[in-house]
C-alpha cells in the first residue's frame, strides 16, 4: 500500500470499516476476557469471539485483499486499512490468530489449489480454529530435531509422538503438524501436514503455565491418521514449508487480519503515570531520579521502535530491506518485559497482589502482563535465537549450527 | 503538525548524502589522519600531537557545497535544514573525519537562531569558507552550554573559554561570554594577537581541543541584551541532533569493522562470528545503531517541520546516541581482542571519537533528566 495516498476505493473502504467498526462493537462479555487470544479456555468466551471474527469477516475486515475463490474479498490494498482500523477500534482480538497469521500465509505460498479452496474460507469464518503442532518436550530452539514420527500406509500417514506449548489445542479443529518421515536426515526428513484434531489418535492435555492460565497444552498423537491430500509440500519439505509460517509468527509475513492489543506506547504511558500516582520517600516515584533515568531510558527505546517502524520501509535509510523488519520480535518483546518490570519496582510490595485480590492494582495486570512477557521472549525462537538469525542473516556470521 | 514519512530525506538530500560518502571513502580519512600521529603514541614521552587539518580535504568539501547546505539562500548558502546536516554529519562520524566542517554546522543553525544582521554578515562569510570555531563553555565543562567563564566589557572579551573544539581548524571564534545583561554570543578573530590558543592533550585522535585566552579581545556582537542564552536553547535541538549523527555514523562503522573482523579472525578452528558469545554482543551493536540512527532522523525531521516537538525529540535521539556510543565502542574493541587493543587498529581510532562524542552537549543521564521534564 502506497504511504502518501489512498485510492477511492481504500479511502471509502476505510470510511465503511470506521463507521461499521463504531456500529457493530459488541458488548462486553459478562465475564472479563483473558489478554491474549492464545489464554482462551471458556467456552462461552469461545462463542462470543468466534462470532465477532465471523462477522468481521463477513464485513470485509478479514481476507479483504485475498481472490473470491479462496474466500477472500477481492479488494485491493485494503487489508493493511482494515487491520489498522480493528487495532485502532478497541475491539476484541481475533479467536483464530494461528489460523490467520501462520495457516493462511503458509497454504496461500506452499498449499495446493484445493487445499487453499478448502481450508481457507473456514479459517476467515473462525468456523474451524486451528493450532501448532511444531515444538515437542525434545524439540524447542533447536526446532529440527523433531522427533514425532510420520509412516506412510498406502494413501494415508500414521502418527506417533508428542507436541507441546499448543495454544488453543483444546478447541482446534486442525492442526499445522511437522513429522519426521525419515530420521536419518535432520532437515530433510520432515513433512508438512495439516492434520484433523478430532479423532481417536489425538489426546489434549492442558499446560498451567507460571501465571497459573492454561491456554496451552500437550498433544499426545498415538496412532494418528491424516491423508496423503493433507500433506504441504513434497515429502521432505516439511522444514521449508514449515520456514513460511515462521516467518509469518516474527511479523515479516502477508497479513489477513489485525490481532489486537495494547500498544507498547500505551502500557509506556500507563507506566508513566503510575510512576507520577506513586509516592515513595516522601515523594513521587517520577521525582526519583534514578526512577526517571530508568524509565526514560525504556521510553527512548519505545519511541524508537516507532520511528525504527517508519525508517524500515524507506530504501535509502533502512540497510537493507530485513533489517529492521528482523528486530521487530526481539525488540518489542524485551521493551514490554522491562516496561512491565519497572511498573513491579513502582508497585513495590502491592505488586505482589493477583488477579483476583480486591486490593490488586488494575486487578492483578502488571504481575500477570510480566509473566506473560516470556511468552514473547520465548515462542516463535527465543530471543537468543533471533539473536542468531540477525547475526546470520542480517549481518552475514557464521551460522552457529 | 507531523514530520514526513521519509523523515524529509527527498531525492536532493539523498543524493546530496551519497556524494559526500563517496567522496569521503575516496579521502581515506584515517590514512591520511595516520602520519600525523607517528612520534606522538607515548602519553610520557612523546611529542604533542599537533592538530591535523587537511585543508585540501576541506577545500574540497567548500567546492561541494556541503558547509553552506544550511546557510540561507539570502546568505549565499543552499537553504536547506537540519535533516541535510544531518546527513551530512553522519557521514562525518562514520569517516571519523578531523574537519572544521561538524562546528560550521552547528554554528549555521546558532547564527539562524540569533537571527541578527551581524549573525546574518557572519553566515555569508561562511558560505564564502570561512571556517568556525565554537567557545561556550567555563572550566566545568557543565552540560549547559552556556557556563562561560569569559566577560565582555565595552566590546572587548576578557577570560578563558574551555574545552574549545577544533580550535585549531578554525578562523573565526563564537564565544559565550556574561555581559551585564546575562548571556551574549561575539565573534573574535582566532588570529588575533589578544587571543592565545593553549592546546589541550586529549584523547579523541580526531579532533583538537584547546583553552581559549582573550586578554582585552576586540569583539563584535552577535546577539544584544542577553538574547545569547535563548539563542543557545533555541539551537540546542539542532547541536544535540548534529553530534547524535555523528555518533550514528560512527557506531555503524564500528558494527561493520567488528561483523568483518568476525567472520575472518579464526579461533577454535572457526570464524569468531560462529560464537554465540561474540555474536550476540554484534547483533546488540546493531540494535543500538538502529534505535539511534530512527531518532536521530525523527529529530532532524522535527526540526525542520515540527518545531514544537523538535526538543523532546533531540534530547531522545542523544539519549540513544550517546549510550550507543558508549556500548559500540566497548564491544568493538573487546570483539577484536588484542589487536583492537594497539594503537595501529582503526577501532581504536573511532573508539576515542565516540568516548569525545558521547559527553559533548551532554551524556545520555542528563539528556533523560532533561526528557522526563517535558514528559
Amino acid at each position: 500500500m502506497s504511504d502518501k495516498t489512498l485510492s477511492t476505493e481504500q479511502a471509502e473502504f476505510q470510511a465503511f470499516c470506521r463507521a461499521w467498526l463504531a456500529e457493530n462493537k459488541p458488548a462486553p462479555h459478562s465475564t472479563p476476557l483473558p489478554q491474549a487470544a492464545y489464554e482462551v479456555t471458556d467456552p462461552s468466551h469461545l462463542i462470543y469471539l468466534t462470532e465477532w471474527q465471523a462477522k468481521c469477516y463477513e464485513a470485509g475486515l478479514i481476507a479483504s485483499d485475498l481472490p473470491k475463490n479462496y474466500g477472500g474479498h477481492g479488494m485491493t490494498g485494503c487489508q493493511q486499512i482494515a487491520s489498522t482500523e480493528v487495532r485502532a477500534a478497541g475491539v476484541p482480538y481475533f479467536i483464530n490468530w494461528i489460523g490467520l497469521g501462520m495457516a493462511v500465509p503458509t497454504l496461500l505460498e506452499c498449499g495446493t489449489e484445493a487445499q487453499k479452496e478448502t481450508f481457507l474460507p473456514p479459517i476467515f469464518s473462525a468456523e474451524h480454529i486451528w493450532c501448532q503442532g511444531f515444538s515437542e518436550p525434545g524439540a524447542g530452539s533447536d526446532l529440527a530435531s523433531l522427533q514425532a514420527s510420520a509412516v506412510k500406509e498406502g494413501d494415508q500417514w500414521v502418527i506417533n509422538g508428542s507436541k507441546v506449548w499448543t495454544s488453543l489445542g483444546h478447541f482446534a479443529q486442525y492442526m499445522l503438524l511437522l513429522a519426521r518421515q525419515d530420521k536419518s536426515d535432520k532437515y530433510g526428513g520432515i513433512t508438512y501436514f495439516l492434520a484433523p484434531m478430532d479423532q481417536p489418535g489425538i489426546t489434549v492435555k492442558p499446560i498451567h503455565k507460571m501465571t497459573g492460565e492454561s491456554g496451552f497444552n500437550e498433544v499426545f498423537l498415538d496412532n494418528a491418521i491424516v491423508g496423503d491430500h493433507l500433506r504441504v509440500g513434497n515429502v521432505g519439505d516439511g522444514w521449508k514449508v514449515a520456514m513460511a509460517t515462521l516467518t509469518s509468527e516474527r511479523g515479516a509475513g502477508v497479513g489477513v487480519g489485525a490481532v489486537a492489543g495494547e500498544s507498547p506506547m500505551l502500557v509506556m504511558e500507563q507506566v508513566i503515570q503510575l510512576a507520577k500516582d506513586t509516592r515513595r520517600n516522601g515523594r513521587r516515584v517520577w521525582d526519583d531520579p534514578v526512577w526517571r533515568d530508568r524509565i526514560v531510558k525504556v521510553y527512548e527505546r519505545t519511541e524508537a521502535s516507532l520511528y525504527n517502524g517508519r525508517r524500515a520501509r524507506i530504501k535509502e535509510l533502512n540497510g537493507g530491506a530485513m533489517r529492521i523488519p528482523l528486530q521487530g520480535k526481539l525488540t518489542g518483546s524485551e521493551i514490554s518485559q522491562s516496561l512491565h518490570q519497572i511498573a513491579l519496582g513502582i508497585l513495590g510490595l502491592k505488586s505482589s497482589l493477583y488477579v483476583g485480590d480486591e486490593n490488586a492494582p488494575a486487578n492483578g495486570k502488571w504481575p500477570l502482563g510480566y509473566m506473560n512477557t516470556y511468552t514473547g521472549t520465548i515462542s516463535g525462537g527465543s530471543s537468543e535465537i533471533q539473536r542468531n538469525i540477525l547475526g546470520e542473516r542480517v549481518l552475514g556470521l557464521a551460522k552457529s549450527k | 503538525m507531523t514530520t514526513p514519512k521519509d523523515f524529509g530525506f527527498n531525492d536532493d538530500i539523498n543524493m546530496l548524502k551519497d556524494t559526500y560518502a563517496k567522496f569521503l571513502l575516496e579521502q581515506k580519512t584515517i590514512e591520511a589522519l595516520r602520519p600525523s600521529l607517528s612520534g606522538t603514541e607515548d602519553p610520557y614521552h612523546g611529542a604533542p600531537r599537533q592538530a591535523f587539518f587537511d585543508t585540501q580535504n576541506w577545500q574540497k568539501t567548500v567546492e561541494l557545497g556541503m558547509h553552506a547546505v544550511a546557510i540561507p539562500e539570502a546568505q549565499g548558502g543552499i537553504g536547506m535544514g537540519l535533516v541535510a546536516a544531518t546527513a551530512i554529519a553522519e557521514e562525518i562520524g562514520r569517516s571519523a573525519l578531523p574537519t572544521p566542517l561538524s562546528n560550521n554546522l552547528i554554528a549555521t543553525f546558532l547564527l539562524r537562531a540569533a537571527d541578527t544582521q551581524p549573525a546574518q554578515q557572519l553566515l555569508e562569510e561562511m558560505a564564502e569558507g570561512i571556517s568556525v570555531g565554537l567557545a561556550l563553555y567555563g572550566e566545568d565543562g557543565s552540560l549547559e552550554a552556556d557556563s562561560t567563564d569569559v566577560q565582555a566589557r565595552d566590546g572587548k572579551l576578557v577570560g578563558t573559554a574551555w574545552y574549545v573544539t577544533d580550535a585549531q581548524k578554525c578562523d573565526i571564534l563564537i564565544v559565550a561570554a556574561q555581559t551585564q545583561d546575562g548571556i551574549d554570543l561575539f565573534r573574535v578573530n582566532r588570529l588575533d594577537a589578544t587571543v592565545t590558543v593553549n592546546p589541550d592533550r586529549i584523547v579523541d585522535l580526531t579532533r583538537d581541543q584547546a583553552g581559549v585566552t582573550f586578554a582585552s579581545s576586540d569583539a563584535a556582537s552577535l546577539t544584544e541584551n542577553g538574547q545569547g542564552a535563548k539563542c543557545l536553547n533555541d539551537a540546542l535541538p539542532a547541536l544535540l541532533t548534529l553530534t547524535a549523527a555523528d555518533i550514528a555514523g560512527a557506531a555503524e562503522w564500528q558494527l561493520q569493522a567488528t561483523a568483518d573482523y568476525a567472520k575472518v579472525r579464526q579461533q577454535f578452528e572457526r570464524p569468531i562470528g560462529f560464537f554465540q558469545a561474540v555474536k550476540h554482543p554484534i547483533v546488540d551493536m546493531m540494535i543500538a545503531i538502529d534505535e539511534t540512527r530512527s531518532l536521530v532522523y525523527q529529530a532532524a525531521a522535527a526540526f525542520d517541520f515540527d518545531p514544537d516537538d523538535a526538543a523532546r525529540c533531540a534530547h531522545l535521539a542523544k539519549s540513544s546516541a550517546s549510550d550507543t556510543a558508549e556500548f559500540c565502542a566497548n564491544r568493538s574493541t573487546q570483539l577484536h581482542g588484542g589487536i583492537g587493543f594497539t594503537w595501529e587498529a582503526d577501532v581504536q581510532v573511532y573508539h576515542k571519537r565516540q568516548m569525545h562524542s558521547q559527553f559533548m552537549f551532554g551524556d545520555g543521564i542528563w539528556q533523560r533528566e532533561k526528557l522526563a521534564d517535558l514528559l
